[in-house]
This record gives structure tokens, sequence and C-alpha cells, in this order.
């Protein structure tokens, strides 16, 4: 293919130009912000939101769009286009919680803004990657400036403790996860995507020690990225310490982007020794469910108990991964739905928040019904939906996760998912207690002021319920999505028991 | 398809909740709560003046997909077993709304109404629907405005009781939830389509050992729900901390959930396992009627007295359930609406009692009889009519009850006749320490009678105490035909099970002798 091929130029092109204009938008945002001051960072903000809109309509347009770019760096199809676009999604909701946030809390505006960008390139990157080291150069684009987004308060010194902590354990899980890319390309023979597929299918390494040890350590590596117990000790110091809009972007885009690379990675192309991996992943779905929820319980600061949320959510999620390939579609459709619902319950936390990190305790939710009629009932879904109430996105999620897997005979996983599950009503319905049932907490400084804030907090509420009630639509593109990731093209209906 | 009329029923009370919303003058807020739930209630009854009484199946049917990626469709009907249920329920919500606004609730009003209308959503919904996805939806709606209206305008520990209410169940439901994937899944694996449809999961051939799971599974969400003894330890709490109109509800209608889920899922969908289950229910409802009445006998608050006769007479209907003939299902059904009428009506009254005197000890009071003779006696008559006195709605039950228990299995219904006498043993004990006698305390003397609106709110009960007590044909007649279609397949099962196992056990009421039964005991 000659390089001056003006076809060829687009074809290759076209299907990144999403991530060129994030990564545009991100040096020109860095380069602005030269001449603009701390406190005055929200036209910076727009700008960001502006350029991710962009991206996300270019994003639509490649939709359906089928093939690999980059001699197979890249991979087009439905499935980097789904994670795509709700990555893009977080990342506006993230921006438009972070408007009066960053100009109030005195963060720099241009590094703040440009760094969220880069983060969202690195997330992109990783949901569309054609090959293993693609995969980690996204994870290390998205992960880096998480790092410095983490400790973006530098006076506060949880703040600074999150950042050290989330960089010296990301660090160190990443050269698990590039360990395990080397180990697997040494049996392999190869780091690209569709290639190594092909290789573990021809099943003559099924039991090859090199391969073994290298899916072992590639789950280590995602396992931290998606707060996995064992793997899970920074997530609670991390998610508090950091700036909440910086909480709510890593529970939702950080987490999304290691699913896309993880599901790309293990279910499609190591599928075909899933039994080698979905024994290992039985096991950490059931502690991570299990230690999330239980520690969740006893939390008193609201981003803790958040964070021991995520961490049992992405218990559910690889229970799905767990149960094999069948449950690729119910994974997707279930992440859209805890991205609407963590970035509502995130911005409701946001609201409540005031300068220096303090308003976030359980006890300061006391009351809020009676003060904040609208902002409670907000809260109040996202919580019902995280608790797996219908009809409510949370829960037709999980039905869908729980009925691919029982449908492969994992009947004790749900059981336990679903035990979990009344754990998690606990602590989720304690903060309905809080908000309605008792007296006291805080003020709601300044709603009115805040616009995008109040806009995000009333979409994602609305996307929780709408994406409940009518799921349809969305379970297709979840399984059209899934299915073209495993080289299927064409339409494909969300079939809940296909052959 | 009918014009959606139920859908129109179901969902009336959410449009009037999001109306409430809106509001925000007291008065206008409790007139149009009064309004909204008077909508579904005359539409309940238009739906009860069109039913054919002579047809078994589902009425009013209406069905539009919803997830066709699971076969999942809004289908929703109404038959026999559901229509009472379904009138009942537009009966004490808006009586319930009636009597709060008269001064009960005086906090927050506008949140109240709120979520009492979305409890009648919840509460419909689930009895009309026909898809088990629904079905398990509404289910679960209905738990979240009950835990509100416990929480926030409870009294004591109401915090403690709504979430101890709110584990009991959503444990059981969520179990159910895993058995109803279950049998979708085999469904799919045997008729080759993926439906949550009741009429087709009931012809799903099951090996014994998945129906007896599945069977355990529906039946412990249910049995939480009724509550059976020995899962019944959230229902004292969450009825004694309660705000009136909660517990009228949750006594009334919510409790009934559980009876008509047997009698909806758990009995036709495993029928076989129900037909083996059956000593083992009977014993348990025979615990419940006598521990509830035991405990009952000897609770110092009034509304902790209801609670456990709510215990003692649920067993009742669980007993008739079990019976599985139609004699004794006919009894549950008229049972489960008896209880809901007296008992709500029980709520009320001491919640009428508890706004005059802030206490509900029953050494607080005494002598009433003198200072509020029309509360006084209309206590009496809805007290007559939980007790089961001939000529009210609570004798009806109970005798079809008894007979269809006899009928089944003789030593559980000699011990359930206990429960009867002990029953009348507590209420009238109860009545007299506090009606009778001196009056001990001076406050007693100067306390006010009943308001117009408050008998205005009990007249309707008591005219439908003494209907139910003398006309009982016109519903029983009405529910027969469906009784007796679900009783096909349990009876079809049992007579495949006494094939393979020593007669005699169980004893069947053949065919012919079904009829003079229930037109006896109708008469």
């Amino acid at each position: 293919m000659s390089p001056f091929n003006l076809a060829a130029i687009n074809f290759v092109w076209l299907p990144i130009l999403p991530m060129v204009i994030v990564a545009i938008a991100a040096i020109v945002v860095l380069l602005a912000g030269v001449r603009i001051d701390d406190g005055e960072s929200e036209g910076l903000g727009l700008v960001t939101l502006a350029s991710l809109g962009v991206a996300f309509v270019f994003t639509l347009g490649i939709v359906g769009q089928y093939g690999i770019a980059f001699a197979g760096a890249i991979s087009i199809d439905s499935f980097s286009a789904f994670f795509q676009l709700v990555i893009l999604i977080a990342a506006m909701f993230t921006v438009m919680m972070s408007l009066d946030y960053a100009a109030e809390n005195r963060i720099p505006g241009a590094e703040y803004y440009s760094l969220l960008l880069f983060s969202a390139l690195g997330m992109m990157l990783m949901a569309s990657a054609g090959d293993l080291i693609v995969i980690f150069l996204g994870l290390e684009t998205m992960s880096i400036p998480v790092y410095v987004l983490a400790g973006m308060m530098r006076r506060n010194a949880k703040s600074n403790e999150a950042a050290i902590k989330y960089f010296l354990l990301g660090a160190f899980s990443t050269g698990f996860l590039l360990y395990g890319i080397a180990l697997v390309y040494g049996a392999t023979g190869t780091i690209k995507l569709g290639p190594i597929h092909d290789a573990l299918a021809s099943g003559s390494l099924s039991s090859n020690p090199l391969l073994l040890l290298g899916m072992g350590l590639m789950v280590i590596g995602f396992g931290f990225k998606v707060a996995a117990v064992p793997f899970h000790m920074w997530t609670p110091d991390v998610y508090e310490g950091a700036p909440t809009p910086v909480t709510a972007f890593m529970a939702v885009g950080v987490k999304l982007a290691a699913f896309a690379a993880f599901l790309r990675v293990f279910m499609v192309d190591f599928s075909s020794v899933g039994a080698h991996w979905q024994t290992v992943l039985w096991v950490v779905a059931v502690l991570t469910m299990t230690g999330g929820n239980v520690i969740a319980v006893v939390q008193t600061n609201i981003k803790r108990m958040l964070a021991y949320s995520a961490i049992a959510h992405a218990g559910y999620l690889l229970l799905g991964m767990a149960a094999g390939v069948r449950s690729g579609p119910a994974i997707l459709y279930y992440l859209l739905g805890y991205a609407f619902t963590n970035l509502g319950a995130f911005g409701v936390v946001i609201a409540l928040e005031r300068r220096g990190e303090t308003g976030n305790m359980i006890t300061d939710f006391r009351g809020l019904a009676a003060r904040q009629p609208l902002l409670a009932g907000a809260m109040a879904i996202f919580l019902l939906s995280l608790a797996g109430v219908p009809p409510l996105a949370g829960f037709v999620g999980k039905f869908y996760i729980f009925s691919m897997a029982l449908q492969q005979g994992y009947v004790w996983l749900v059981i336990i998912a679903t035990i979990n599950s009344v754990v998690s009503a606990y602590y989720y319905f304690y903060v309905l207690v809080a908000m309605y049932m008792q007296e006291g907490g805080i003020e709601v400084e300044r709603l009115s002021s805040r616009p995008a804030l109040v806009a995000a907090i009333g979409l994602a509420a609305f996307a929780t319920i709408l994406i409940g009630v009518y799921p349809a639509p969305y379970m297709t593109s979840a399984a059209n999505a899934f299915h073209s990731a495993s080289g299927a093209e064409g339409i494909h209906t969300a079939a809940a028991f296909d052959p | 398809m009918n014009g959606g009329l139920l859908t129109a029923l179901i969902f009336l009370p959410l449009v009037g909740a999001l109306f409430i919303l809106m509001q925000s003058e007291e008065r206008a807020i409790w007139n149009s709560a009064f309004i909204f739930s008077l909508l579904p209630l005359a539409l309940s009854f238009y739906v009860l003046y069109e039913f054919n009484p002579q047809q078994a199946d589902y009425q009013f049917v209406e069905q539009y997909d919803w997830i066709p990626a699971f076969g999942i469709t809004y289908h929703i009907g109404i038959d026999g077993i559901s229509l009472f249920l379904v009138l009942l329920t537009t009966i004490l919500i808006t009586l319930s709304i009636l009597y709060s606004g008269g001064g009960d609730i005086e906090e927050r009003p506008r949140e109240f109404c709120f979520f009492m209308l979305i409890l009648e959503t919840g509460l419909l919904g689930t009895l009309l629907s026909i898809d088990l996805f629904l079905f398990y939806a509404f289910w679960e709606v209905m738990l979240i405005p009950m835990y509100f209206l416990i929480g926030i305008w409870g009294h004591g520990r109401k915090i403690y009781s709504a979430i101890k209410f709110v584990l009991f169940t959503m444990f059981g439901s969520f179990l159910m939830l895993v058995a109803i994937l279950y049998l979708v899944y085999q469904a799919h694996v045997h008729f080759n389509r993926t439906s949550f449809d009741l009429p087709l999961l009931y012809q799903v051939p099951l090996t014994v050992n998945e129906a007896r799971w599945l069977f355990a599974a529906f039946a412990l969400a249910f049995a939480i729900k009724v509550p059976m003894w020995p899962v019944h330890t959230w229902l004292p709490d969450a009825h004694t901390n309660a705000p009136t109109a909660g517990s009228v509800i949750l006594a009334g209608v919510m409790l009934k959930m559980g009876t008509y889920g047997f009698l909806r899922f758990a009995i036709p969908l495993f029928p076989g396992v129900a037909v083996e289950a059956i000593p083992l229910f009977m014993a348990l409802a025979v615990i419940g009627i006598i521990y509830g009445a035991l405990v009952a006998m000897v609770q110092p608050d009034l509304k902790r007295v209801i609670a456990y006769s709510s215990v003692s007479h649920l067993g009742f209907v669980m007993l008739g359930i079990f019976a599985l003939n139609p004699v004794g299902i006919d009894g549950a059904i008229y049972q489960m609406l008896g209880h809901g009428i007296s008992t709500g009506g029980l709520f009320l009254l001491i919640g009428m009692l508890y706004m005059r005197r802030h206490t509900r000890e029953i050494s607080e009071f005494g002598g009433l009889w003198k200072s509020v003779p029309v509360y006084a006696a209309i206590f009496m008559i809805v007290m007559l009519s939980s007790m089961g006195l001939p000529g009210l709605n609570g004798f009806v039950g109970e005798f079809l009850i008894m007979l269809g228990g006899f009928i089944r299995l003789r030593l559980a219904t000699v011990f359930a006749v206990a429960g009867v006498v002990l029953g009348a043993l507590y209420l009238l004990w109860t009545y007299e320490r506090v009606m009778f006698g001196p009056i001990t305390k001076a406050v007693n003397e100067t306390i006010s009678d009943l308001t117009a609106r408050e008998i205005a709110v009990m007249v309707p009960l008591i005219a439908l105490m003494l209907f139910m007590g003398f006309f009982p044909r016109p519903l029983i007649s009405r529910m027969e035909p469906s009784v007796t279609a679900m009783l096909a397949r349990a009876n079809f099962a049992q007579a495949h099970l006494e094939l393979e196992r020593q007669p005699n056990r169980i004893a069947i009421l053949p065919p012919s002798t079904r009829e003079p039964v229930i037109a006896a005991a109708a008469r």
C-alpha cells in the first residue's frame, strides 16, 4: 500500500480521526492555558467539552465500519466505536462536572483539561487496539495523566497521597502487564491480536507454560486497572484523595478502557484457552464482589463507599467474563448503565462538596431531601440503580449478566452474586436513610450557579432510567459491538440465548 | 386491545404521583392525591362490572413487545384470582389517603402522597403482570415506596424497621430472580424459545430435582412476604413502626402479594412439588396460626397485637392455599380480602386513637366506651369481623379454609381450629382492657370521638364487611373458574404423584363433590 495513495490515506486516517481530534485539542488547551489564570479556567473547559463533542460525532461516523488499520495496530469495529463513544461521554460528563470545581479549587485549568484529554486519548486507544503493544501504549497514555490528575490539588495531603499511591502501584501493575505481554509474545511469536487468536485456536499451545504464565500476569495487570480483589488496595485511598471529578473519571473511564482491552484480549483472542483463565476469574470475581460489598458496608465517607461499590461492580463484570464468551454483550450493556449511574452519583457528591474536600461524609447527606428534593431524587435514582432495583439500568444490566451466566451453567456464581446484591442494598439504602429519614447535614451551596453540573446530573439520571426502561436498542448495540470484535461481521440481534 | 384499560389502571397513580410533585400547597396536594386514587378506584369497579364471571382465563389482556432479545413482553391481564385483590388495593389506598389527609401525616405531605401513589402502581402492576420479568420489576418497585413510608413517617425504631423490611424481602426476591432466569433458560432449552410469559412457563418440563429447587426459591420469596413462620420477624417491627397508612397497606395488600405469589406462580409452575410440600406448608401454617395468636395475646402495644394477629390470619390463608382444593383456595382468597379489610380497619382505628393520645400502650387505656362511644362501636364491629363472627367477612373465609383443610389434612385443621379460639381470646381481651372497665387515666375522659372524615373512612369498610359476610356468592363465583383452572394443573400433578406413592396419605376431593360443598358454604 503506497503511502501516497489518497484512498488509502483516507481509509487509514478516518477511523482514528476522533483520537487525532482529542490529541490536537489536548495540545491546544495546554498551549492556550499559558495565558489564562488558574481561577478562570472555565473557557478552557468549554473548549475541551466542544472538542470531545466533535470527536463524539466523528466516532458515530465509524460505527459499523470494519477492518484493521496501521498494519493491524488499530482495530476498526463496532466494539471500539462502542467503547470510544462511552469513554467520550464519560470524559464530557467529567468536564461538565469540573467546570466550576476546577475554578473554585484553584486547579490549574490548562494542565487539568489537557491531561484529561490525553487520558481520554489513551482510553480510546486501548479500546481500539489491534495488538498488545498498542494496548500497552494506550494504558500508559491513559494512566500517566491520571496519576497527575489525582494529585492535582497540590496543597491537599490526601490528594498527594492518592497520586503517589496510584503512581507506585500503577507502575508496578503495568510491569506485570508488560511482562505478561512479553511472555505471550514468546509463546505465540506475535503481538497482533488476530494472529494470537489463530495461534491459540490451533490448540497446540494450550498448556504452554510461557502462555499460561503470560496470561496470568496479564490478568494481574488488568486486575489492577479494573480494581479487582486482591489488586484493589489502591482504590479507596486514591478515590478518596483525588479531586472528585477525577474520581468519577477514574471510576468510569479507566474502568471502561481497562475492560475494553481486557475483554478484547481474553474473551476474543484467548477464548480458545478459556478453560485456563475462566476458573481464575471465577475466584477473582467472587473475591471482588464479596470484598467490595462487605467493606463498603462500614464506610462513612461517600467517596470511599462508592470506591468499594465500584470494586463490587467490577466483580459482577468479572462474573460475566468468568462465565465465558456469551456474556460479552451483557458486559458491554452493564458497562453502559454503570457509566451513567456512577457519573451521576459522583456528580451529586460534587454538588455537595465544599472547598477543600469537605462535605463528602455520608452524614453530610442527612436531610438533603428536604433541602434539595431534586438533587436527592437524582441520587436516589443512582443508588437504586446501583443496588439493582428495577426498572433502572443497573437492574437490567445485572439481569442480563446473570441470565447469560446461568445459561452457561454458573448457578452458584450467580447465587453468590445475588446474595452480594442484598449486602450492597444495605449500604446504598443507608445513604437513602441519611437523605430522607434523618436531619442535619450540610447546605448545598450555589447549585443554581452551576448549570453544567446540574445538567450532567440530570442527563445521567435520565439515561439511567431510559437505559433501564427501554433497554432493547442498547442491548442490540452491545451485542453488535461485542460480536464485531470477535470477527463476525454484519448485524447481530441481542439474542438472549444464542446457540 | 381493550383500549388499555388495565394499563390506565396501573399507571394512573404514577401520573398522579408525578403531578403531585408539581404541587406546593398542602390542601392541593391532598386533594389531588385523593382524586388520583379515586380514578383507579373507579376504573377497577368498571373492570369488575365488565368482568366475565364464566371465563377462567385472563381478561382485558394487553401484550406488547418490550425487550425482544429476551422475549420479554408487556403482558397484563386480570382473572378471578387477581380481580378482587385489585379492588382491595384501590379501595384501601383511597381510604388511606383520605384518612392520612385528616391530620395523621403532617410532615412532608407531598412526598407522602407521591410514595403512596407509586406504591399503588407497584401493587397493581404486580397483581396484573402475566410476564415474569414484568412481575418481578413491579414486585421490586413496590418495595421502595413502602421503605420510604416506614422510614420517613414511621415511629420509634423506624429506620431499623425499614432496612430490615427491605433486606428481608430483597433476599428472597433476588433468589427468586435466579429461579426465574433458570426457568426461562429451561424453557429455551425445551421449546427453543426465550420467553418470560407465564402460560408458556407453566408447561416447561423440569426434572424433579430442578423443580424442587426452583419451588424452594419462589416459595422462600413469597413466604417472607406472607410472612410465614419462621421468616416473619420483620413484620412486627415494620407494622409497629410504620405510619398508619403504611400499616394499612402493608397488612391489607402487601402481605397478600406473598399468598398471591403462591397461587399464581409457585404452585402452578411447580405443581408436583407443591403437592409434595403440602404437609410442610400446612405444618408451618398451623405453627404460624397458633404462634401468632399466642404472641399477640401478650403484647402490650395495640399495633403489635394486630401485627401478630396478621401472622395468625395469614397462616389460615396458607392453610387454605395448600389444601389445594377449590374450597380451600376460594376460602384463602376470601380470607385475603377479609383480612385486608378488617386488619386495615383495625390499623386505621388504632391510628385514630394514637393521633389523640400519642400512645398505643394498652395499659394507658380503659373505659373508652364511655368517652368515645362511636369509636368503640366501630372498633367492635371491625374486631368481630377480624375474629370471624358469622355475618361478617372473616367467618366465610375461615369456614371455607377449614373445610378445604379438613378434606386435605385433618390433623392440621384440628390444630388450626385452636387458632380461631385463641383469636377470639386475644381480640376480646384486648377490647375489654381498652374499652371497658373504669376510666383509669384522666386524659381518656376528654378525648374526642371520631370526626366526620374518620367516620367516612370507616363506613365503606364496614359496609364491605357486612356485604362479604352475607353475600359471598358474587365474589366466589367470579373467583371459582380461575381457581378451578389453576387447580386442574396441581391435581393433574397429584394424580401422577399418587401413582408412584402410597395412596391414601392425601385424600382427594372427588370432582363431583366440589360444587355442592361450595354452594353450601356460600349460602
